[in-house]
């Protein structure tokens, strides 16, 4: 094998675990980053984005539109979980974990109840292609793809949009925003929902390449949790530099031992990064210019 | 001689509820029905008591270290795991006899410790607080769920002890008493029943005892306020790791308990369900007091158990409506809650009276 094929497939798997880390991490970091909260439902709204998706495209709809719905129905209900729940807890973000917790246990069992232990299935469309002696799925490249351009339209919505400026108001000083005008609760109310939606496109994007079952949401939060943590409360300067370096750790120690050693290696390294950057990778670079 | 009986004056204190002749009454009441109870029940009730004691050493943990110390653990089902699998490689490595299970129950509740004193380290010298916390201990608790399922091929062994993968470990020895004319093996019955229960009172009177003293002033203290503790010339990273530590410790000496009690341990006993069970009894108790932990688990542990009768699936979910609503309604727990309603009730009473 020569040394340009062993490249593409390093870097095949590198774009594989950094789409994986930063697409599952973007919504509970966007809810961290902008309100302080950790919602521990996120694996829960990852997997509601999934089964509205494998529902509407067995009812029909091409996959990108079922994506989009399982987006859509995902945000709906995080502004739901907002409203009932989470609006009354700001104030106390311990019980915040608790809360969003207790709600995962509720979803989790529920559709175990609902819609029973499995469901069927999306097959992976695209196929594959071949370099070197090894065969590639094209939808993964279609998956790091997608991961650039949320980071992309996340930074559009963040710094160009009237209400990207008026969340970050609101994150920074919330009761000057809110003497000039602004509708805190609203923001509050809309960038859950922005977080969740965004759970709900993972949950989409990953529902052709995995088993849909209720419990799946659990195989995407340790990694989510462990790009926030490192990457910090910034998801511009946190995730994305952290979903890179997770990704090497993650694809290397995969590579060289299997997957459980990957994900025992994503662990070591965020319990060495804790030790180190206290408040993750954003913290730093942010101290650093001030 | 006079130190040691200081100790005892520790018994009362400002971070325990329920003092005075009339709390110590009824304390001495309520021990001298359980301690009366296996003589008007049979075996299996008996055993199935015992099985609720189990996880009130786990929900005393987290009273400690969430309620008293203001640090969210979710890492409390990895102690009780590592401790469990220690206590089965070690017994059906060496046996029982000589009372060796009991050398084992220390040594397993020792590496429970010693795990807690590195992630603790880690954790508490990086000063990792708040909502980090919580999420780097469910990180380490889930990793480890993960690598024990995988442990399924029989290159995966210690010793003479195979790990089993998802299916767990099972048929170590129960804990034995050496004695004169052949020891005495604690079943899940009345002997184990006795012993867990001595632990039990042994554990809670030492608790009490620990939250009153000085060490427990500044825990709590560290819970009020970080900063203002540590401007007091208080080391708050060292008394953090103290209390994780105790709590890992208790964590798994509930673990040694569990596998004692049914010879299995598995897996899932660490994974979410298992690691959010803990954190509902404790905060429906009330988890900034030791004795509403313990009503408070012993309630919703027999609550949980009648309604799995319909179904355990329907029993989690109303598990988790449970815990949201308590969280929202009555933020310090349903029995702390009513506890403090009822003192407040017949202060009143009194200084009307007066």
């Amino acid at each position: 094998m020569d040394i340009a094929t062993l490249a593409f497939s390093a870097l095949y798997q590198f774009g594989d675990a950094f789409a994986f880390l930063v697409l599952s991490a973007c919504g509970l970091a966007v809810i961290f980053g902008m309100m302080g909260v950790i919602n521990l439902a996120h694996g829960e709204f990852i997997m509601c984005g999934a089964y509205v998706t494998a529902a509407t495209v067995h009812a029909g709809l091409p996959l990108p539109l079922g994506i989009l719905c399982g987006t859509l129905a995902s945000a709906f209900v995080g502004v739901l979980v907002e409203l009932l729940v989470i609006r009354h807890l700001y104030e106390r973000p311990l019980d915040t974990i608790v809360a969003t917790w207790g709600l995962s246990l509720i979803a989790t069992q529920g559709t175990l109840i609902l819609v029973g232990s499995t469901m069927a299935g999306v097959g992976t469309p695209f196929g594959s292609f071949q370099v070197g002696a090894y065969s590639y799925s094209i939808y993964r490249i279609v998956l790091f793809v997608a991961a650039l351009a949320v980071l992309a339209a996340l930074y559009a919505l963040f710094n160009w949009t009237r209400f990207g400026v008026l969340a970050r108001a609101t994150i920074q000083v919330p009761h000057m925003a809110a003497a000039l005008g602004v509708d805190t609760r609203l923001i509050y109310s809309l960038t859950f929902a922005c977080g969740a939606g965004l759970a709900g496109l993972a949950g989409g994007l990953y529902a052709p390449t995995m088993t849909l079952v209720p419990t799946m949401g659990a195989t995407f939060i340790m990694e989510a949790f462990v790009t926030v943590v490192i990457g910090g409360a910034d998801v511009f300067l946190g995730t994305a530099p952290a979903g890179g370096l997770l990704a090497i750790v993650k694809s290397g120690m995969t590579s060289w031992q299997g997957q459980l050693f990957g994900q025992i290696g994503l662990l070591i390294a965020v319990i060495i990064v804790v030790r180190v950057l206290p408040k993750g990778i954003s913290g730093f670079v942010l101290r650093e210019r001030t | 001689m006079a130190g040691f009986l200081s100790l005892f004056r520790r018994l009362e204190g400002p971070q325990t509820l329920g003092r005075g002749p009339a709390f110590w009454a009824l304390f001495a009441l309520v021990l001298a029905g359980a301690l009366a109870y296996p003589l008007f029940s049979d075996g299996y009730t008996v055993g199935n008591t015992v099985y609720f004691f189990v996880w009130v050493f786990i929900a005393l943990s987290l009273s400690l270290i969430w309620g008293y110390g203001g640090s969210l653990s979710f890492g409390q089902t990895a102690f009780f795991g590592i401790a469990g699998y220690g206590y089965g490689i070690l017994t059906i490595n060496f046996g029982a006899a000589y009372g060796f299970t009991w050398i084992a129950l220390l040594l397993a509740v020792g590496m429970a410790a010693l795990v807690a004193a590195l992630l603790g380290y880690f954790m508490f010298f990086g000063r990792i607080a708040g909502v980090f916390l919580g999420i780097v201990t469910l990180a380490v608790t889930l990793m480890l769920e993960r690598f024990m399922a995988q442990t399924a091929g029989p290159e995966w062994r210690i010793g003479a002890a195979r790990l089993n993968g998802f299916n767990g470990m099972s048929a170590m020895p129960p804990l034995t008493i050496p004695w004169f004319g052949g020891p005495i093996v604690l079943f899940a019955d009345v002997g184990l029943y006795y012993v867990v229960l001595a632990m039990l009172v042994l554990v809670y009177l030492g608790l009490r005892i620990l939250m009153n003293s000085a060490f427990g002033n500044v825990i709590v203290a560290i819970r009020e306020n970080p900063e203002r503790a540590e401007m007091l010339g208080y080391d708050i990273r060292k008394y953090q790791l103290i209390t994780f530590v105790i709590g890992a410790a208790l964590a798994g000496l509930s673990g040694v308990l569990y596998t004692v009690w049914g010879q299995y341990i598995t897996p899932s006993s660490m994974g979410m369900t298992a690691a959010s069970l803990p954190l509902i009894w404790v905060a429906v108790g009330g988890r900034s007091d030791l004795t509403a932990t313990i009503i408070g688990t012993l309630a919703v542990l027999s609550g949980f158990q009648a309604l799995t009768i319909y179904g355990s699936q329907y029993a989690l979910v109303f598990m988790g409506v449970l815990l949201v609503l308590t969280v929202l309604i009555a933020p310090n727990g349903l029995v702390l809650g009513v506890i403090n309603w009822i003192t407040k009730l017949v202060t009143r009473r009194k200084s009307e009276a007066a």
